[in-house]
């Protein structure tokens, strides 16, 4: 089949615009996650939801909205337990990991469904998804997108510093509660997309792949929404034309394979920035005693080779461990 | 509301931490353009009394007013600006340094509003007095520990408050550094800033306060003109004559006591 025989294909385009909206949704909370040191929640709501789709299962609702339902309550204990407690995130996080998911296996068997049926929403089944999941879909994604990128001055201040957004009189409190319920409902919207094993990677993920390059916190949150939608769909497509490929594991292996190219460009980024930061002004070694090289083998320059570095108002060329600071016709050791 | 009410007045104050009394019958007042530093041993509750003056810790009993509104009314957070104690300005994600310093301009940002010209200006000003404006555009954690106090100085510079409450700005900051934090502290001073400073050792912040409180057990033990470092921790806060340095007798203990299960909460 060629290419465009299979993007005419309803069941593909829907997928497509299902991949779009999820690659978007998902990193926009992921940032805030990431940037709190909750990277896991994502994994723990997903878990929770396990429960939630289990629970539409047995009563023949639809799981997306009971999903949705269980992954909010679960987020909003998840901060109670945060908020009240002297407890980590991540004891939280732990406690319902595995009641969720344990609730989950055990309401699928209660409700007489095989395991093939909970695996959809396990490990997604993007192509399956109907017309109707696709509009929820699109709608929740731009719910959430709205908000994280809307509201960024606000969660990014309380993200950063707690006490001092509280202080600055924001409510702290509606704002976590805020962030943890979008971090629910773009785990159910990825639930069709990746599966709720493998949600969290598409929230994390991204986020770890463009902080080793960027710099402030909204390119990071820009960047990664990008590197979201390359991945969700960009792993669609591959697994389009393959056979024997799954669109959700694509997907999430694609994302990791940004992760880890641009890791080694990270690790570079930062040792040449290492490099480079300014030796301080007020070193007091370099009063103490005046040094100077002996025979210098060259002139020290822009194209010597030799690493420059700010000290104070003039230049040091940091040359086999030592720094060399021009003065005169010579070089002094600093 | 004034604006010659008085900027902070405790009125018989007490906070309790997971049932247990740690300030008690706690009176302070700070008036306009004052700069009060608190101080003490570790474990005494300076840190505890500038948290309850800004909301972050309950008041058990007594009266909080600020800027003469009563504490439950008040809302002009603007003309509050806070220096958490931390020792680090980074989180998870990478933030500018600029980034951080206006998210201290929230307390004058409306919903959904970019950052107006004024915002901007306000931003660049704080920059400057703290002497970061070149570093604006790098990465907050790849600055020096001091340098990332101050930045977190000039996110509370950024809102233009009227009263800066700092928790420990000096703790774990070199020499340097600690003099760049006194020349914004003396910029701000002479713009009419009241200040209330929680410091273990003033080192070169000391010029510039007007008045020490120091705690010791909870209770405000002394209220009056400022004390060179080493006196604080006297019995006698300095007499003549006994300039010397005595074991404080009382064993250093925390008053918070560590609570486990996931809904035992401290309050």
């Amino acid at each position: 089949m060629s290419g465009l025989e299979l993007f005419a294909l309803p069941f593909m385009q829907r997928a497509l615009l299902a991949a779009l909206f999820t690659g978007l949704a998902a990193p926009a909370v992921g940032t805030y996650l990431v940037q709190r040191r909750l990277a896991l929640m994502g994994d723990g709501l997903g878990h929770v939801a396990v429960t939630g789709v289990a629970l539409g299962l047995l009563t023949g609702t639809s799981p997306t909205w009971t999903a949705v339902v269980v992954a909010v309550l679960g987020a909003i204990l998840i901060e109670v337990i945060r908020e009240r407690g002297h407890t980590n995130g991540d004891v939280a996080l732990a406690l319902l990991f595995y009641g969720g998911l344990a609730g989950g296996v055990l309401l699928t068997g209660l409700a007489d469904q095989s395991a093939a049926s909970l695996q959809t929403y396990l490990f997604g089944s993007i192509t399956t998804i109907s017309a109707t999941d696709v509009l929820v879909t699109m709608g929740l994604a731009a719910v959430v997108i709205a908000i994280a990128v809307g509201l960024s001055p606000q969660l990014f201040a309380v993200a950063q510093d707690q006490e001092f957004a509280r202080v600055a009189g924001l409510n702290v409190r509606a704002y976590n509660l805020l962030v943890a319920v979008l971090a629910a409902v773009s785990v159910t919207v990825a639930m069709r997309t990746v599966g709720l094993l493998l949600v969290s990677a598409l929230m994390v993920v991204p986020v770890a792949t463009t902080q080793q390059v960027t710099r402030s916190f909204r390119s990071t949150l820009g960047a990664s929404m990008v590197l979201g939608t390359l991945a969700s769909v960009g792993g669609l497509v591959i697994a389009a034309f393959v056979e024997r490929v799954a669109p959700g594991p694509t997907i999430v292996l694609l994302s990791l394979a940004g992760f880890v190219v641009t890791w080694p460009l990270g690790i570079w980024l930062r040792h040449r920035q290492r490099l480079r930061a300014p030796f301080p002004a007020d070193d007091p070694v370099a009063d103490i005693e005046h040094h100077s090289t002996g025979e210098h083998p060259h002139e020290h320059g822009d194209a010597c080779g030799h690493i420059a570095v700010a000290h104070g108002d003039h230049v040091d060329y940091v040359h086999d461990g030592h720094r060399h600071a021009e003065h005169g016709k010579h070089y002094d050791e600093h | 509301m004034t604006d010659t009410a008085l900027p902070v007045r405790l009125v018989d104050g007490a906070v309790a931490i997971g049932g247990r009394p740690i300030l008690r019958g706690i009176d302070l007042t700070v008036g306009s353009g004052e700069f009060v530093a608190l101080m003490g041993a570790n474990g005494s509750g300076k840190s505890t009394l500038v948290r309850a003056l800004t909301g972050l810790r309950p008041l058990a009993a007594g009266e909080l007013h600020l800027f003469g509104t009563p504490f439950d009314d008040f809302a002009a957070w603007q003309r509050i600006g806070f220096v958490p104690q931390r020792t680090s300005a980074s989180s998870g994600v990478p933030a500018s340094v600029w980034e951080v310093v206006a998210s201290g301009r929230l307390t004058r940002r409306r919903l959904l509003r970019p950052l107006s010209r004024s915002d901007r200006r306000a931003i660049h000003d704080a920059l400057r007095v703290v002497g970061l404006d070149d570093r604006a555009r790098d990465g907050v954690s790849h600055l020096s520990g001091g340098q990332q106090q101050r930045v977190l100085i000039a996110r509370a510079l950024a809102g233009e408050p009227d009263l800066f409450f700092l928790d420990e700005p000096t703790a774990g900051v070199d020499l340097p550094n600690q003099h760049a934090l006194a020349d914004a502290l003396r910029q701000l001073k002479g713009r009419g800033a009241t200040i209330v400073l929680v410091a273990h050792e003033l080192g070169p912040l000391a010029p510039l306060v007007d008045r020490a409180v120091v705690m010791r057990d909870g209770r405000v033990a002394y209220d009056g003109p400022p004390l060179a470092d080493h006196e604080v921790h006297h019995p006698d806060f300095g007499e003549p004559h006994t300039h010397h340095h005595h074991a404080t007798p009382a064993a250093q203990h925390d008053h918070a006591p560590d609570v486990a299960a996931p809904l035992e909460g401290p309050r």
